[in-house]
């Protein structure tokens, strides 16, 4: 017993993992309640596509700030704006679907953001942890740019929470009931943005969607009602983070990658559970 | 009955622009809807009176669902004007859309409840939270409707008569003077088809006007106050035995025989349709 008490506690000693477990738990609640309606609204691989497409932004900070890492959220932040509603608008105007125009987009911004990249000389390094994450990299001002703008999608949220709900579930309703549905749906497309932003150093560009969605998934299978969903889903999201760090901080696995597959672990003991419960 | 009344008027009185009386209900002019390039309706003129039950029916892909939208004011139409009590559309809110059930979700993490609630969100108003005249509202709608006892139902359980029903609550707890109800006949058991006609009947009691789309001409004859044949164009719109004539019905459908009972004789007329599983809009 007291060893495994000893176990906990043993990491806290470094500030880094303190900073780190903070970091994952915020970023986890902030993933779970937008990535609640990621997950009702299908919206997966555009979260996958965002998340990806903010890179060339993030490459342009880096090489400008001369490797800087402080400037780099803001870099961040405005290309991930700026994407989510460009990515909303052109795939509403041309002819081929809007997966495909996603797609095109996706991929076409996120090699532009790895040559930008590997045209400074420590790029492997640095592609890594926009990649993957470095949640073990996480400074102080970090967390507080984490809070603030964590702050600000929880907020929103509560203030529209029935708007997004009548939005999600029923659209013809919403426009039956004179809801201003453009502006909804672009400022989901900005809540998303920030919180792919804010996730960026935890788990990276290319694990993203799995804190957007496999918490929500996992939620998904196991409540009937979105405010017990979203509840549910920030738990997991959560103790993932924390659970991952932790495994990560004794096995020497990737901060990241830790993280991700204790959330897919979480969403196979769900389906496990619902496939029995079916079955009964 | 009367509770729902008094609040029901004076909520109008403050949400709404005023009802001039004596003015039809819903007047539509020139109707017309196109999808890229095709027409799916075509100069579509007509009045409904204040409490009148319609029925619209014609084949598929005739455009009821588009009609009921464009008049709900989902869709914007291509030419012509919506006015209800002589406003646009977008002044009033005392109009239901009640959805099609195969377009649902019916796996959203949501209950009955919440469902019926969502009519109120008009009402309340952005940053305003449900108080207890709604939930009090919510309430008496899901009596209304006889389903109560299913208020914490995961909307997937329900049955589809249940789920019509639903919809139906949500119309009232919006306080709805107007029903568009898009086939909400179709895929129902003759027990639940029974129900809904009760409903129906309530709802004439408490004077809401109905527009119902359906592909069953036998209860279009038998239950509405007056049918309309619609096919892209408006064939014909009245009384069942003078819009249902051969002619008409023959221009509507053509193909496929059906015998309808009219006035003691029989029509034959042709219903291409079917199941409920397919959307036309």
């Amino acid at each position: 017993m007291t060893n495994l008490l000893d176990g906990l506690i043993a990491p806290l000693q470094y500030a880094f993992m303190v900073r780190g477990l903070l970091a994952a738990v915020m970023v986890g609640v902030v993933c779970a309640v937008v990535g609640t309606y990621v997950v009702l609204r299908g919206m997966a691989f555009f979260g996958d596509a965002l998340a990806h497409s903010i890179l060339p932004g993030v490459a342009v900070g880096y090489l400008v700030g001369g490797g800087a890492r402080g400037p780099l959220f803001w870099w961040a932040l405005g290309t991930a704006i700026l994407a989510s509603l460009g990515i909303g608008a052109i795939s509403k105007k041309t002819k081929v679907r809007e997966d495909t125009a996603t797609g095109v987009i996706f991929a076409g911004a996120f090699a532009l953001g790895i040559a930008l990249i590997s045209t400074a000389r420590s790029y492997t390094v640095d592609l890594t942890h926009f990649l993957f994450g470095d949640v073990l990299g996480v400074s102080r001002g970090d967390l507080a740019l984490i809070a603030v703008f964590g702050a600000f999608v929880l907020l929103t949220v509560a203030a529209f929470y029935k708007e997004f709900l009548v939005l999600s579930f029923d659209p013809v309703f919403a426009a039956t009931m004179r809801l201003p549905a453009r502006f909804f749906e672009a400022l989901l497309l900005v809540l998303i943005a920030v919180t792919i932003v804010v996730s960026l150093q935890t788990v990276g560009v290319a694990l993203m969607v799995a804190m957007l969605v496999t918490p929500a998934a996992t939620a998904y299978l196991l409540t009937k009602r979105m405010l017990p969903m979203m509840a549910l889903t920030a738990v997991i999201a959560a103790a993932s983070g924390v659970v991952g760090l932790y495994l990560s901080y004794y096995t020497g696995v990737a901060s990241g990658a830790a993280i991700v597959l204790t959330c897919t672990a979480c969403f196979g003991v769900a389906w496990a559970v619902q496939a029995v419960r079916r079955k009964n | 009955m009367s509770t729902f009344t008094t609040p029901f008027k004076s909520m109008l009185t403050r949400h709404h622009a005023p009802h001039q009386p004596g003015t039809p209900i819903l007047a539509v002019s020139g109707l017309t809807v196109r999808y890229s390039g095709h027409a799916a309706l075509d100069d579509v003129t007509f009045d409904l009176r204040a409490g009148e039950q319609v029925a619209v029916v014609g084949p598929n892909g005739a455009g009821k669902s588009t009609l009921l939208k464009a008049v709900a004011g989902v869709l914007t139409p291509t030419a012509g004007a919506v006015t209800v009590y002589g406003q646009g559309p977008g002044g009033h809110i005392c109009i239901a859309y009640v959805p099609q059930r195969t377009v649902v979700d019916w796996q959203f993490p949501v209950t009955v409840r919440d469902v019926v609630l969502m009519g109120r969100i008009g009402m309340m108003g952005l940053f305003r939270q449900p108080g207890k005249r709604d939930f009090a509202q919510v309430r008496e709608c899901l009596d209304l409707v006889g389903i109560a006892d299913l208020a914490n139902r995961q909307i997937n359980e329900l049955s589809g008569g249940q789920q019509q029903r639903m919809f139906i609550a949500r119309a009232l707890a919006q306080e709805a003077e107007l029903m568009l109800m898009d086939e909400p006949l179709t895929g129902l058991d003759a027990p639940s088809q029974e129900g809904i006609f009760q409903l129906l009947r309530d709802l004439r009691a408490r004077g809401v006007t109905i527009m119902l789309s359906t592909h069953d001409l036998d209860q279009a004859v038998q239950y509405f106050d007056r049918v309309m044949l619609l096919n892209r164009r408006l064939l014909g719109f009245g009384e069942p035995a003078a819009v249902f004539t051969p002619e008409r019905l023959m221009a509507a459908y053509g193909g496929h025989l059906h015998l309808l009972p009219l006035n003691g004789g029989l029509v034959a007329v042709g219903d291409t349709c079917c199941g409920g599983d397919h959307r036309h809009d």
